[in-house]
C-alpha cells in the first residue's frame, strides 16, 4: 500500500474522532453553564483549552455559547473547529477515495455537505440537534468501516489513528480538569463538585456506564481510574492502548516487522496494566498526564517513520 | 437540422423506437423525477468535477440528461471502422515525426508546422516506446449533420478525459430506469476498465519480466478530473499515485509504500507533459518526478501516453489527418474532418475575415470551449475584436463553418425538447485496438446552444449502441 494511503486513513480517523470528542465537549459545556450557580465562563473556557482552541481567542475576551458555536463548530479557520476537522477528514478521504468502501465515503460526504449548509446564525437554537448530528455522522462512518471495510492494513492504520487521536483528546480533557479531580478538592463533597466530576463523563458520553461500573461512586479517584486505568471503557487510556496494539500487532504480522512503535505501546499497554490509581495520585497527576501526552505523540511519530510517511 | 429522434423532425427513427415509447408511457412528471434521483445518486457518490478560482461551489455536478442518446449498430459499426482508422493513422504520423519524417519529406505535412510547433518535443526523437504506441487513448470527438453524415470536429490523444461519465451515466439509467434495458438491446459498456488493463499491460517496458505493475499518475484531489483518476484507478485495481509518491532509481521507477519502495511499469498518466519529469520538461518547476523521463527512455517504465503526443491534436495538425489516413494507411478516410480554414494561410485568413458572421473561430491551442468565436451568435463588436486578433496573431486561428449539430430529445424546463449533441468514443491502442461500444455524449442544454462543455453549461447523455 501506498505510504501517502497510510498517512491519509490514520489522519481521516484520527480527524473523524476528533470532530466527534469536540462535539462532545460542547454538549458537556452547554450542560454545565445550564446548572444553577453556573459561572459560564469558566466553563466554556475550559471547554475551548481541553479542544485546544484557546489561541482562537484573546486573553480576556468574553466566551459564551455563542462564541463557542461559532469558534469550535463553524470557523474554517480554526484548525480544531468541527468543520475544519471534517474539511480535513474529506480532503483526506477524496485522496484515498479507492481505499474506502462506498458506504464510508458517502457517510462522511453526506456529513460534510450537511454541515457546509449550516448557518452561524442558525445554530445556536438547534445546538443539541447539531451536536447530536455531528455524533451520528461518526458512528455512522464507524459503523461503515466496521461492517463494510475488509479487515486489511487499511483498517489497521485507520484503527491505529481513531486509538491514538481518542487517547489524545482523553488525556487533553484530564489535563484541563485535573484539578477538579484532585483529591483535596474532594474533601468537602459539595454539589457542584459532584457536577463537575459528572461533566468529565458527560464529554465522553460515559455517565451510564460509570454508573454501572462503579455503582455511583462519584470519587474523583474512581472517575480517574475509569478514564485512565480500565480495560472496558472505550474512551479510557487502557483500552486506547490496548486497541492500538492489536492494530499495530495485525500490521507487524502482516509485514513481517516490528519498528520502535510495537516496542513503545506494548510497554505503555503493560505499565498502565501495573498502575494502581493511588500510585498515580502519590506521584502528581498532572506529571502522569503531562508524560502521557508526550508518550502519545512519540507514538504517532514512530508509527510514520515505520511506515514511511 | 438533423433530429436524432426524428430525423426530419417528423418521423421516428427505428433506433428510438423504445425511448419513444417509454417517454410516451413515463410521463414528463416520472422523467423530472428520475432525473433528481439520478443527480441525487451523483452528488452522493462524489462525481463532481472541481473548478477553482471561479466561486461558488468548487465541487460542480454536470448536469444529466435522462434521455439516452441511440446509436443503430449499422451507424456504429461505420463509425467503429472510422474511429479505428483515425486512431492508428494517428499514432503513425507520432512515430514517424519523432524518427524519419517521412510525410514531412514528402512534403504532405509542412515541417514548420511540425518542427515549430511548441507541442513537438525534441526530446521524443529516435525514442521507442513499446509497441510504438505513443497515444494509448485516443478519444475522437464527432459531430452528425445529417443522416449520413459524421464528421471529426478534433482528436484528444494526450490523456482524454470523460469515460468515467459514460461508465457512471449507464450505471445510473440501469439503476434509475431498469425497464428500458429489459430488451436485452443494448450493448454492455463496462467492460472498458479492463479493456483499459489489459491495454496498459500490453505496453510494459523491456525491464519488465514478470506481472506488469500499472499505477494511475493524478496531480491531485484538486485536478477537475480527479473524481475520475480514483473511478478508474479503482475499477482496475491499480494504485493511484500522486508524484510524490513516486521516484526514480537505477533507471527504474519506484513507489513508496509502507513496506518500503515497489516497482512501477506502467504508468498512465493523467498529468500534462510539462509536470512529468522536471529534469527533462520543465526546469522551474518543483512538481513531477525527477529522472522519470529517462527512466522511460532507457525502457525502465511506459509512459502512457508518450510525452509530446499532444502534436496530433493539434487544430492546425487536425487539417492534415485525412492525408495522414491516405500516406500511412493506403485508404480513404471513413470519417471526414469539418472543412477547417487556416488563418496562417493568407487566402484562407482573407476567406475568414470576409465571413466571420458565419464561421466558428478557435484558437489553435485553445481547449475546453474557451476562446471562440460563434459567427452567428456574435455582435459586430465582438468581431471586430476577433478580426484584430486574428491579423495580429494569425497562426493562432482557424475557421470552421457553424455547424448545425445534430439535436437529441432532451429534458428541457418546457418538455421534451430537441438540444445539440456532440459524441466521444474512447479508443484504446496497445498491441491491439481495442473499441468498446459506446462514448460520451455531450449536450448542450441551452436552447440553441451549439457549445456542449461542460465548463460552459453543457451536460451528459448516456449513449446506446444497439445489439443487432
Amino acid at each position: 500500500m501506498l505510504s501517502r494511503t497510510a498517512e491519509s486513513l490514520f489522519w481521516m480517523a484520527r480527524y473523524i474522532e476528533r470532530a466527534e470528542a469536540t462535539a462532545r465537549l460542547v454538549e458537556m459545556g452547554r450542560r454545565m453553564a445550564m446548572l444553577p450557580g453556573a459561572y459560564g465562563q469558566e466553563e466554556w473556557r475550559s471547554v475551548v483549552a481541553a479542544a485546544g482552541a484557546g489561541a482562537a481567542f484573546y486573553p480576556g475576551e468574553r466566551i459564551g455559547e455563542a462564541e463557542v458555536c461559532r469558534s469550535l463548530i463553524l470557523e474554517e479557520n480554526n484548525p480544531s473547529s468541527i468543520r475544519a476537522c471534517l474539511d480535513r477528514a474529506r480532503n483526506n478521504a477524496r485522496a484515498v477515495r479507492t481505499a474506502l468502501t462506498a458506504e464510508m465515503w458517502e457517510g462522511l460526504n453526506d456529513g460534510w455537505r450537511w454541515l457546509g449548509g449550516v448557518e452561524a446564525g442558525t445554530i445556536q437554537p438547534d445546538l443539541p440537534a447539531t451536536l447530536e448530528r455531528i455524533r451520528s455522522l461518526s458512528a455512522l462512518f464507524r459503523g461503515a468501516a466496521q461492517t463494510t471495510m475488509l479487515r486489511g492494513e487499511r483498517y489497521d492504520f485507520l484503527s491505529a489513528g481513531a486509538f491514538i487521536e481518542r487517547a489524545d483528546m482523553t488525556l487533553r480533557l484530564l489535563d484541563v480538569k485535573y484539578f477538579v479531580l484532585l483529591p483535596e478538592t474532594g474533601l468537602v463533597l459539595d454539589s457542584r463538585d459532584r457536577y463537575r466530576w459528572i461533566s468529565l463523563l458527560q464529554a465522553t458520553s460515559a455517565v451510564r456506564a460509570f454508573h454501572y461500573v462503579y455503582r455511583g461512586d462519584f470519587s474523583p479517584s474512581k472517575i480517574a481510574h475509569f478514564m485512565i486505568l480500565n480495560r472496558d471503557f472505550p474512551c479510557s487510556l487502557a483500552f486506547c492502548y490496548s486497541g492500538l496494539r492489536a492494530a499495530l500487532g495485525r500490521l507487524a504480522d502482516r509485514y513481517g516487522a516490528r519498528h520502535d512503535c510495537h516496542a513503545t505501546v506494548e510497554k505503555a499497554v503493560g505499565q498502565l496494566r501495573d498502575r494502581e490509581m493511588d500510585d498515580i495520585f502519590d506521584e502528581g497527576l498532572h506529571e502522569f498526564l503531562l508524560e502521557a501526552i508526550h508518550l502519545n505523540g512519540r507514538l504517532s511519530g514512530e508509527l510514520s517513520r515505520a511506515y514511511h510517511f | 437540422m438533423f433530429d436524432e429522434m426524428t430525423g426530419d423532425g417528423t418521423g421516428l427513427r427505428a433506433p428510438y423506437n423504445d425511448i419513444a415509447a417509454w417517454i410516451e408511457a413515463s410521463g414528463l412528471d416520472t422523467l423530472r423525477r428520475h432525473t433528481a434521483e439520478a443527480e441525487a445518486v451523483f452528488r452522493r457518490i462524489g462525481i463532481t468535477f472541481a473548478v477553482y478560482g471561479e466561486g461558488g461551489d468548487p465541487e460542480r455536478l454536470i448536469p444529466f440528461d435522462l434521455i439516452p442518446r441511440v446509436f443503430a449498430a449499422a451507424e456504429w459499426r461505420r463509425l467503429e471502422r472510422g474511429i479505428r482508422q483515425r486512431a492508428l493513422a494517428l499514432n503513425a504520423f507520432l512515430q514517424d515525426i519523432y524518427h524519419r519524417g517521412e510525410i514531412l519529406r514528402a512534403g504532405i505535412v509542412p515541417e514548420r508546422l511540425v518542427y515549430r510547433n511548441p507541442a513537438f518535443e525534441p526530446a521524443m526523437v529516435g525514442v521507442d516506446p513499446p509497441g510504438r504506441v505513443y497515444s494509448h487513448v485516443v478519444g475522437i470527438d464527432i459531430v452528425r449533420t445529417g443522416e449520413q453524415e459524421f464528421q471529426v470536429l478534433e482528436d484528444n490523444c494526450r490523456t482524454p478525459s470523460g469515460v468515467s461519465y459514460m461508465l457512471e451515466n449507464r450505471e445510473c439509467m440501469m439503476r434509475t430506469c431498469p425497464e428500458l434495458f429489459r430488451s436485452g438491446n443494448v450493448e454492455p459498456v463496462d467492460v472498458y476498465p479492463e479493456e483499459l488493463r489489459r491495454t496498459l499491460e500490453e505496453v510494459a517496458p523491456p525491464a519488465c519480466t514478470g506481472d506488469p505493475v500499472i499505477a494511475l499518475l493524478t496531480p491531485g484531489p484538486f485536478n477537475s478530473a480527479y473524481y475520475e483518476h480514483s473511478f478508474l484507478a479503482d475499477l482496475m485495481g491499480i494504485e493511484l499515485v500522486e508524484p510524490q509518491d513516486l521516484f526514480v532509481d537505477e533507471g527504474l521507477c519506484w513507489m513508496r509504500t509502507t513496506q518500503g519502495p515497489q516497482r512501477v511499469d506502467v504508468l498512465y498518466r493523467r498529468i500534462d507533459d510539462a509536470f512529468l519529469d522536471p529534469l527533462s520538461f520543465s526546469p522551474d518547476s518543483l512538481l513531477g518526478v525527477p529522472g522519470l523521463f529517462n527512466a522511460y527512455r532507457a525502457g525502465g517504465v511506459t509512459l502512457c501516453s508518450a510525452p509530446g503526443t499532444g502534436i496530433a491534436d493539434d487544430k492546425e495538425v487536425y487539417v492534415y489527418v485525412p492525408e495522414m489516413i491516405r500516406f500511412y494507411l493506403g485508404q480513404e478516410p471513413i470519417l471526414e474532418n469539418v472543412p477547417t480554414w487556416r488563418c496562417s494561410h493568407d487566402e484562407e485568413r482573407a476567406y475568414v475575415l470576409e465571413r466571420l458572421s458565419e464561421l466558428v473561430v478557435k484558437e489553435v491551442h485553445g481547449s475546453g470551449g474557451y476562446g471562440m468565436l460563434i459567427g452567428p451568435h456574435s455582435t459586430a463588436e465582438e468581431r471586430a475584436e476577433f478580426a484584430e486578433k486574428i491579423k495580429l496573431d494569425p497562426e493562432r486561428y482557424i475557421a470552421q463553418p457553424t455547424l448545425e449539430l445534430s439535436s437529441s430529445p432532451s429534458l428541457a424546463e418546457a418538455g421534451i425538447a430537441g438540444r445539440h449533441v456532440d459524441f466521444r468514443p474512447y479508443c484504446l491502442i496497445g498491441r491491439t485496438i481495442r473499441l468498446v461500444p459506446g462514448g460520451l455524449t455531450r449536450v448542450a442544454l441551452r436552447e440553441g446552444s451549439l457549445v456542449v462543455n461542460s465548463s460552459q453549461g453543457g451536460g451528459v447523455k448516456d449513449t446506446w449502441v444497439l445489439a443487432d
